[in-house]
């Protein structure tokens, strides 16, 4: 015991880098507020359930939050398609990301075609998705294919413009550095603006990562025979509100969840970042 | 001190820098005229925005002159050169970097020996009064420790000229300070050619051999003032009699160009 004890001193003293990733996740200002959530979420349930009780509301109209739970586990099973929206989401994501790093990265590296991509970049995000969603369908079959380019195409935009801002917003001193010791343009772009781009890079991935989910989702609305997005359009049709409002639930915490996600990969990939800004949020609190 | 005979480490002559604007053009410096001697250190002393800033990034190879030609140790400046080591105001760190990685930089760009710039930062950190840091991360630091890696990181591929743009401005008179001490220490142990700008009149006067006076924009050499206070310099120089004259001497120099 004492041998314990001993050891985590030593390491409170070792400062925040060497703690292990769990206690430093459950310690995380994401998770208080994560439990902060729940909290108030449960609340607002009891409210809810009270209220239909009371007034006897149709199920219909609004379903009590123990008919919701009730239908998330009853005889329609959430686990194919949820994983079907978790599917497009992520790939939609992934592409996402990969092409919107690369076309920021492009527009900082070569500033000339920043005039030729970017209005292109702005006009694609300024067309409306759901007129797009048909279309795709049309290029692109019925299949996963068309709802994870629409995912891609909703959440690609504010990475490509975070990516961009954070690779030229390298500190005026640091790029005098990299000039004076005459560092390449390889090198100015590798050691000093792709680490400085990091922190905006994952600001951006966070916003990204819920505009996939809503991508992927209506998507399904407008062309699909699986996914919650489907489901919540079946669930409509059938006046099964709850089973509605079950997916709803499923597809908000899920991407909670992939957000959580994010900040925790923020967190163990760049924690140079996230100290710091653990003193800003905790001045918040 | 007998220093005819030592080659100019950097020389100005007919300096003048206009940066061209839209429609108005500035005048940053005038005919600037400058000598700095091998081993020597030379503080650059002036209004604000009188171009001091402007003239480090001319000697440094940055940005080129308008006008004139500088030469550093007889060679005319034609873009950035190794030979230098520059200081910054902030610290400029990378804080996604220790404070080790953060002085290995340079070498990195510059390709120099790994195992060899290791063991020469692991030197620069203990020099700079870092020891048992090197692990740390620049916001687990304090402002005059940053700048302490700043001055490290600028001496790490050996130049032979450092180059400080008023690298204690924003710490506290404590810190100051004792990093003036520090850099004295800094400099009698590398001897490396140093040209400060700096606000401060005292700590010009205390670091220097020589006190250039540049006047408000555009930046004109108003008079070079020697400081005949002896080497080694010791905290109490700071309290005497001639360290204070000259002090008052420079503080006057500067006020009669404001009267």
């Amino acid at each position: 015991m004492r041998i314990s004890s001993e050891e985590k001193g030593g390491r409170a003293f070792e400062g925040p880098q060497r703690e292990p990733v769990i206690a430093l996740f459950l310690r995380s200002p994401a998770v208080i507020r994560l439990l902060k959530l729940v909290l108030t979420l449960f609340l607002f349930a009891l409210l809810w359930e009270a209220a239909c009780r009371a007034f006897q509301v149709p199920s219909y109209l609004l379903p009590a939050p123990s008919r919701i739970f009730a239908a998330l586990f009853g005889p329609v099973s959430f686990l194919g398609d949820g994983l079907i929206t978790l599917y497009e989401t992520l790939l939609g994501f992934a592409a996402a990301l990969v092409v919107g790093v690369l076309a920021a990265s492009a527009v900082v590296v070569f500033p000339a075609i920043a005039d030729i991509v970017m209005p292109l970049l702005l006009m694609a995000q300024l067309v409306p998705k759901v007129a797009i969603a048909p279309i795709m369908m049309i290029w692109l079959g019925y299949g996963l294919l068309p709802k994870i380019a629409l995912a891609f195409l909703v959440s690609f935009f504010p990475i490509v413009i975070n990516t961009a801002s954070g690779l030229s917003s390298l500190e005026k001193e640091l790029l005098d550095l990299a000039h004076s010791l005459e560092a390449s343009r390889w090198q100015l772009f590798w050691k000093f603006r792709v680490p400085s781009a990091l922190p905006l890079l994952f600001d951006g991935m966070k916003i990204s990562i819920t505009l996939a989910v809503i991508g992927a989702v209506i998507s399904e609305f407008v062309g699909g025979s699986q996914g919650l997005g489907f489901l919540i359009l079946m669930a409509n049709q059938q006046l099964n509100t709850a089973l509605a409002f079950a997916s709803l639930l499923l597809m908000s915490l899920g991407g909670i969840v992939l957000y959580a996600l994010v900040e925790l990969a923020e967190r163990i990939l760049i924690p140079w970042n996230l100290s710091e800004e653990r003193w800003v949020k905790a001045g918040g609190l | 001190m007998g220093s005819a005979d030592r080659v100019a480490a950097i020389e100005a002559r007919g300096v003048g820098m206009v940066y061209n604007r839209k429609r108005t053009s500035l005048v940053a410096l005038e005919a600037i005229d400058l000598t700095v001697k091998k081993e020597e250190f030379v503080s650059l002393l002036g209004p604000s925005g009188c171009g001091k800033t402007t003239l480090l990034k001319l000697i440094s190879g940055l940005l080129p002159p308008s006008a004139g030609a500088i030469m550093v140790e007889g060679a005319p400046v034609l873009g950035p050169q190794r030979k230098i080591g520059i200081v910054f105001q902030t610290p400029a760190l990378m804080k996604w970097r220790s404070v080790e990685k953060n002085v290995m930089l340079p070498a990195e760009v510059l390709g120099l020996e790994r195992k060899k710039s290791r063991q020469r930062a692991q030197e620069l950190i203990d020099l700079v009064g870092l020891t048992g840091f090197e692990r740390k991360y620049p916001h687990e630091l304090s402002g005059g420790m940053q700048q302490r890696v700043g001055i490290a990181r600028a001496l790490i591929h050996d130049p032979s000229i450092l180059l400080l743009d008023e690298p204690f401005g924003a710490l506290d008179l404590m810190t100051r300070s004792q990093l003036n001490l520090e850099l004295l220490r800094i400099w009698s142990e590398r001897r490396q050619t140093s040209l400060l700008i700096t606000h401060s009149i005292p700590e010009a006067v205390f670091l220097s051999d020589r006190v250039v006076v540049l006047s408000a924009r555009p930046g004109r050499v108003l008079d070079i003032l020697e400081v005949s206070l002896p080497r080694p310099r010791t905290p109490e120089m700071r309290v005497g009699r001639k360290f204070v004259e000259l002090v008052d001497q420079v503080s006057r120099r500067i006020g009669l160009e404001y009267a």
